[in-house]
């Protein structure tokens, strides 16, 4: 069974579309990332599967259920959901908060001193939330999307005031759950470093599906060159100093990917190589690659 | 149901904790121990004057102060949540609107409740200790009816703060409405009644006149504690509508149906509210 299912799902406020046709599988165990530009249609897909906001066509299926439905209700309790920019109640400690949250769930207390351990507040419980910093708020809503160990966790740039090394952990939170089979959905539009810790990407943009697929898919389908950057004082063969541009003692070069094992070999023999960086085009590139694309898709009629 | 508890059980705690509770049990202790011993003050003598007297004045100086007090506490109920960013947050836990919005009229009403009967609670303790004129038994019945009809006026203003907080977006926003509902239901619906008196010279159906007061919770509040004392000089509206008999028990039923419809309201407005 599809943990989420997503049917030709349209949405849109007052006659403007902020969703077209988006379709969606997740299955259990999936980390899903859901990259797009601010208004591309993420938030909106993830209150649809909350069932916090209904689709105006299509169809959306989470558990096997509508989640818009009252009866769906008690299928929260196996749902994780962190937002972006939530300040929680100022005026209670971050454990209360923790408690609230449990109580709601219908979780155990005892639960919560745990998980404040987990994302680094143990020392910061007895705090009140107003004395936290940003990245504090953050690994609290971590805590609290943590509660009752949910089968589904959609996190809203969940990563947002992280330090890297609290980042660092927070992926290894999100592989020990993928282990465990919870299903993820990260949404995104800070990419560095999310690429090892995700089986596919979703790349929306203004609210249309602009690319689906794991990293390598996508790279395939960008058909994005490698680059490699070179020093030293080089002659290279002829074929590739067409290609080369020199700045210096220092070259850019770019070739087709399926290329690149055999120009790395003629590379590595040259004389006066000094170093070499071989870079492949990362999320990133691929981000902007299908939304420049898209764009001039639709300047050209 | 226990959603609905936990909910409540924080917004008490709330109370507590901002010290909202205590603000408001000094605010009415003080307003009822001054009003029950310095009442007679003007006629030139002090100490616990008639019981009757004291609730009169009691209930007219309340029928301001407990409406800002409900409006003050509750105006940014949903709205504030909104800002938070709690609100769509509390919406992926297994709780439904209308068990948020149950839990925050609990928790709140729970804090105007507790707040009504130990600060009035303490002056009808008070006066109990040191007239010498009004027994405990006098006392138990006009301070219980006193009392509860003021815990009611609180709960209204609560619901009503909720349908603002539920209406607009933003919390300023709402708390600039609620001053307003709160000087429309206080202050302009009397004058407004009054003035209609004045303008046709007395000339309106007396016995539709005190029906009109019925569309004022303030005033049903007023009605409640001057009709269990028919004995008092009154001046004003009241005065007109003394002359009609609505019963003690009908007037709480009027309390309660105000208490139904602005609570009924905010649910429906809050369900239609986007996230």
């Amino acid at each position: 069974m599809n943990i989420v299912e997503l049917q030709q799902v349209e949405k849109s406020y007052q006659g403007v579309s902020a969703l077209h046709q988006l379709n969606l599988e997740l299955k259990q165990g999936e980390v899903l990332g859901l990259f797009g530009h601010n208004g591309a249609g993420k938030t909106t897909t993830i209150k649809l599967i909350l069932g916090l906001i209904a689709a105006t066509a299509g169809q959306v299926r989470v558990f096997g259920e509508d989640p818009t439905q009252s009866e769906a209700r008690t299928l929260r309790r196996q749902l994780g959901f962190l937002q972006e920019n939530v300040s929680f109640y100022d005026q209670l400690t971050g454990l209360e908060v923790l408690q609230y949250f449990a109580r709601l769930k219908g979780i155990p207390k005892q639960s919560c001193h745990a998980l404040l351990e987990q994302v680094g507040l143990s020392q910061a419980g007895k705090r009140r939330v107003k004395t936290y910093s940003k990245g504090m708020r953050q690994r609290l809503g971590l805590a609290q999307a943590l509660l009752g160990e949910p089968k589904l966790l959609l996190l809203d740039e969940p990563t947002v005031g992280l330090d890297p090394i609290a980042t660092q952990d927070f992926y290894r939170r999100i592989e020990q759950l993928k282990e465990q089979g919870c299903t993820v959905i990260l949404c995104s539009h800070v990419l560095p470093g999310v690429e090892k810790y995700i089986d596919r990407a979703l790349i929306l943009g203004r609210g249309k599906l602009l690319a689906e697929g794991s990293v390598n898919d996508l790279r395939q389908q960008a058909d994005l060159p490698a680059t490699f950057h070179l020093q030293g004082d080089l002659t290279l063969p002829e074929h590739l100093a067409a290609r080369a541009n020199r700045d210096g003692r220092s070259m850019r070069l770019d070739v087709a990917l399926q290329d690149k094992m055999t120009t790395m070999q003629q590379l590595i023999v040259l004389p006066g190589l000094e170093n070499v960086d071989v870079h492949l085009p990362s999320l990133e590139d691929l981000y902007t690659h299908f939304i420049e694309t898209h764009q001039v898709q639709e300047a050209t009629p | 149901m226990s959603a609905v508890f936990t909910v409540a059980n924080k917004e008490f705690h709330d109370g507590l904790r901002n010290r909202w509770v205590l603000s408001i049990c000094i605010i009415f202790a003080v307003l009822a121990i001054g009003l029950a011993y310095f009442g007679a003050a003007a006629a030139g003598k002090v100490g616990f004057t008639s019981l009757s007297s004291t609730i009169v004045s009691l209930a007219s100086l309340a029928v301001f102060i407990i409406p800002l007090i409900a409006l003050m506490l509750a105006y940014d109920g949903i709205g504030g949540e909104d800002e938070n960013g709690t609100l769509l947050l509390l919406m992926t836990y297994p709780l439904s609107r209308w068990q948020l919005l149950l839990g925050k009229m609990m928790g709140q009403g729970a804090v105007m409740a507790f707040s009504t009967l130990v600060g009035f609670g303490s002056s009808a303790v008070m006066m109990g200790i040191f007239s010498d004129t009004t027994s405990w038994g006098e006392l138990i019945g006009p301070y219980a009816v006193f009392i509860f009809s003021a815990m009611l006026l609180g709960w209204i203003f609560i619901a009503i703060a909720y349908v603002i907080s539920a209406s607009v977006s933003e919390k300023s926003k709402a708390a600039g409405i609620a001053l307003i509902v709160w000087f429309l239901f206080v202050l302009v619906f009397d004058l407004g009644l009054l003035g209609m008196l004045v303008a046709t010279q007395g000339n309106v159906d007396e016995t539709l006149f005190p029906y009109l007061l019925l569309l004022n919770p303030t005033d049903i509040f007023r009605l409640v504690n001057i009709t269990y004392f028919a004995d008092q000089n009154l001046s004003g509206l009241m005065a007109i509508a003394q002359q009609t008999q609505f019963s003690t028990v009908s007037l709480f039923g009027g309390l309660l149906a105000w208490l139904a419809l602005p609570l009924g309201l905010a649910m429906m407005i809050f369900n239609r509210r986007g996230l």
